[in-house]
């Protein structure tokens, strides 16, 4: 087993007497994906940031591998209409080499739009170019902070896959954060469950099927590891013999 | 005679060069309000100098600065919205420079020129003193330009990335108050936001690129300083609102080009 790029242990967080964050233990292995889910101010971007070394935390500790290069992904950018930049000035200012710049476009598919301003871009687009700077710091570590975010449901299996790929050729670490669940229990290998505290963690299919889990988002709204006994056609009918009455009951879609 | 006008524009330049890499900056980071209060806090600056007899470029530049760190401690915790917060120092500072000088009887000040300008009385030392800071501006800029736009697209990301963020932070604060003292002279406190946003707004809609943009700001603030000069020197109209005015003038010239 490789030693980890970043171990995080006993990590608590308050703002302003409320805890975001408390006794948090985290680590990650290079070529694997690790996801943080949780509801809307269960800390995942606060331990995200953490982590980036762009907030302290009021206890524990941070142990980053030495030599350590992360590729951050932040959530959203807003950049002001007033100012003039294309996406080739924005990914030179992590790489002054304009051919390396090119290749990272193309790497996440939007070469084409290399010299088109940056406000342009449309959010799946915008995600891409976050991505290609990311990668052009070469890092053993890929930091996402929600990176589906405004990318419609096609575009988002189409960016995992693309991270699942980076992953692979830079045999780097993922920390990503999400709040949907659906999509992305099949594009990682391990998932942290937070509400403040770890709930649960480990494998998807463990985690989705753990009762502090379903208890966080509702049954209705883990789907992904229910058991098909059967198959629907494109139409949504079930097919392969097996009746709707005898629909299983590991089935929750209504 | 000739000299008057002649200093005037040399100040009114070395001002408007600035004022386009300078005012770039503020408006992609959205600082209008933030110089503007800066800007105002000026006078609490000059009543300060009268006070202790110094000079009083060098105690405007102190006074913005220290405000200027002042408001970035108190915006990160966040008690107040960041408008509210730039409303509340920008007039108090300015009210209590007014007053200040008012319990000050032995001191005469011509308010109306602090608040407007009076370009047409600078003198040789002026401009040199206009030059020197400006040339220590301009270098501070081309020397935080990459980080400066780095941490104007994402902040975070830039910190990451290895940028000194609270470092290149504070500096171009000191930019901003450098340019503050030189730019009183010549358009007034009222009037120094103006120099700042116009002609780089000016300057957006012929710019593919950030350094374009800026040129062309310093070269459309210069324009406005020589139009306005001129307008002063044959109307007999006041210099400060002059610039400032051509400046309006060749924002809305600007419109006319389609995007």
């Amino acid at each position: 087993m490789s030693a980890p790029l970043i171990r995080l242990s006993g990590i608590s967080k308050r703002f302003n007497g409320n805890t975001v964050l408390s006794d948090v233990d985290l680590h990650l292995e290079p070529g694997k994906i690790l996801t943080l889910i949780g509801p809307n101010g269960a800390g995942k971007t606060t331990l995200v940031k953490i982590v980036l070394g762009l907030i302290d935390p009021d206890e524990g500790q941070v142990s980053l591998h030495s030599g350590l290069r992360i590729g951050y992904m932040p959530q959203k950018l807003h950049i002001d209409p007033t100012l003039p930049v294309t996406l080739q000035r924005f990914l030179k200012l992590a790489e002054p080499d304009p051919e390396l710049c090119l290749d990272a476009a193309k790497e996440v598919g939007i070469e084409h739009l290399i010299d088109s301003p940056l406000q342009s871009l449309s959010g799946g687009e915008m995600q891409r170019a976050l991505l290609a700077r990311a990668i052009l710091r070469k890092p053993n570590i890929l930091v996402l902070d929600e990176p589906v975010q405004g990318v419609d449901v096609v575009g988002q299996e189409a960016l995992y896959r693309l991270i699942g790929q980076l992953r692979d050729r830079l045999h780097c670490g993922v920390l990503m954060v999400s709040h949907d669940l659906h999509l992305v229990m099949s594009a990682t290998d391990e998932v942290i469950c937070l509400n403040q505290h770890i709930c649960c963690h480990g494998h998807p299919d463990q985690v989705s099927n753990n009762p502090a889990f379903l208890e966080l988002f509702g049954s209705k709204t883990a789907p992904y590891t229910h058991n098909h006994d059967h198959h629907h056609d494109l139409h949504g009918e079930v097919i392969d013999g097996v009746s709707t009455n005898s629909h299983s009951k590991e089935c929750r879609h209504d | 005679m000739i000299d008057v006008l002649l200093y005037a524009m040399l100040a009114g330049l070395g001002v408007a060069a600035v004022t386009g890499p300078l005012g770039s900056f503020i408006v992609w980071r959205r600082m209008a309000y933030f110089g503007d209060t800066l800007a105002h806090s000026s006078i609490l600056g000059v009543a300060l100098a009268l006070f202790l007899s110094i000079s009083p470029t060098l105690s405007v530049i102190v006074i913005c600065l220290v405000l200027a760190l002042v408001l970035v401690v108190l915006q990160q915790q966040q008690t107040l919205a960041s408008d509210t917060l730039l409303g509340i120092l920008s007039h108090t500072s300015l009210a209590i420079g007014l007053v200040a000088m008012a319990l000050m009887p032995e001191v005469k000040v011509d308010l109306l020129s602090l608040l407007f300008g009076d370009l047409l009385t600078v003198n040789i030392n002026d401009v040199i003193t206009i030059y020197a800071i400006s040339v220590v501006a301009i270098l501070l800029l081309l020397k935080l330009w990459k980080p400066l736009l780095a941490m104007t697209i994402h902040e975070e990301l830039a910190k990451v990335e290895g940028v000194p963020v609270n470092a290149v932070r504070t500096a171009f604060m000191l930019i901003i108050a450098l340019e503050i003292a030189i730019a009183m002279k010549v358009v007034g406190v009222l009037l120094i936001t103006a120099l700042l946003v116009i002609p780089a707004a000016t300057a957006r809609r012929f710019s593919q690129t950030p350094e374009q943009m800026a040129a062309l700001a310093s070269f459309t603030g210069c324009l406005a300083v020589i139009l306005g000069l001129c307008a002063s020197w044959f109307i007999d109209t006041p210099a400060g609102p002059s610039i400032v005015l051509c400046a309006g003038v060749l924002f809305l010239i600007s419109l006319m080009k389609k995007n």
